[in-house]
């Protein structure tokens, strides 16, 4: 079924409502089937020092030229305020985006975001006139502080970037969608399998950003098609409204009329 | 001479080396780059008219995937 409703974020609007990551995958081809597949128009992509000789750089980019798709540079690996900054600016400048997906890490056992170095940078970024997405942990004070700061996308995270774990604390996630419904929340990171997906949507997250779970599918452009329909079905659930859950019994089936019974 | 680091290597250029030049020195002539001099992005622009210091680390960047 195709949904009629449109995700905006910033002053764009989107059809789909999977945004997709670029690395990882075991061949380029098969990065470019998998977004094909997965109907995403937002994928995100990074820089890195390269081997000048190999110009490893210039083949990706053709091809994700060709994907036709928005892009959303990020700043992976990036350990404080400063050097996110620097890393924004040189993505807006290759890329020709002001488009930034904000990734500030403050432990490298978890990839857990930096809260403080996250505010201070997304703050700066905006005052330059970027559009910033931060990924960030599902601490409401922190997504207050950040919307605060002139985001108007969050990203909070499901479970620890490429563990594949799903929604980890659905309380907070929960409780941050029931208190931020002003702008966008996009679950990034986590999420391994697409039921997980469509568990997000469900709870009303507006879309999910992944990447592992399908590059390292053994069938990537298939699994991409998964979670494709897994975001369709979990976004169409929260628009036709679940039913509320109880804790005992009632019978689907009408009790009137029920053969067999009598009166003691 | 000075003693420069481009992406960890170490390389030796002219007293008055710019940007622009460094670029092609290094191998990233004609490639879709970025770069940055000490952590602090230089807009390209900026490239002809920048110059070198002593134990400059500069950093250049291409495009690669990312989650």
């Amino acid at each position: 079924m195709q949904h009629t409703d449109t995700l905006t974020l910033y002053d764009s609007q989107f059809n789909s409502r999977f945004l997709l990551g670029t690395a990882l995958y075991r061949s380029p081809a098969q990065m470019s089937e998998a977004i094909k597949a997965s109907g995403s128009e937002f994928i995100t992509l990074s820089l890195r020092r390269q081997n000048p000789q190999h110009n490893d750089g210039e083949a990706f980019w053709q091809l994700i030229k060709e994907t036709g798709c928005k892009l959303l540079p990020n700043t992976a690996g990036c350990k404080s305020a400063k050097e996110a900054i620097n890393l924004a600016e040189m993505s807006r400048e290759l890329f020709a985006t002001d488009w930034i997906k904000l990734e500030v890490i403050g432990d490298d056992y978890n990839l857990q975001p930096d809260p403080f170095e996250l505010v201070i940078a997304a703050r700066e970024l905006i005052k330059r006139g970027f559009k910033v997405l931060p990924y960030c942990t599902d601490d409401l004070i922190l997504c207050l502080r950040l919307r605060d700061a002139g985001c108007q996308v969050l990203m909070p995270w499901g479970a620890p970037i490429g563990t594949g774990q799903g929604l980890l604390n659905k309380y907070h996630l929960q409780s941050l969608r029931e208190r931020i419904t002003d702008i966008p929340l996009i679950i990034d990171a986590g999420l391994g399998s697409p039921s997980q997906a469509a568990a997000a949507l469900e709870m009303g997250y507006d879309a999910v950003l992944l990447n592992t779970a399908v590059a390292k599918a053994d069938d990537p452009a298939l699994m991409a098609k998964a979670f494709s329909l897994a975001i369709s079905a979990g976004r169409s659930a929260y628009l036709a409204g679940l039913m509320q859950r109880r804790q005992t019994a009632t019978p689907s089936t009408p009790v009137l009329g029920q053969p067999f019974w009598h009166q003691q | 001479m000075l003693k420069i680091s481009v992406n960890n290597r170490e390389l030796s250029v002219g007293e008055d080396c710019n940007l622009l030049q460094l670029i092609t020195i290094a191998g990233f002539a004609e490639q879709k780059i970025a770069l940055a001099i000490n952590g602090e992005f230089v807009a390209k622009n900026l490239y002809p008219t920048t110059k070198l210091a002593q134990r400059d680390n500069v950093d250049i960047v291409t495009p690669i995937g990312g989650g």
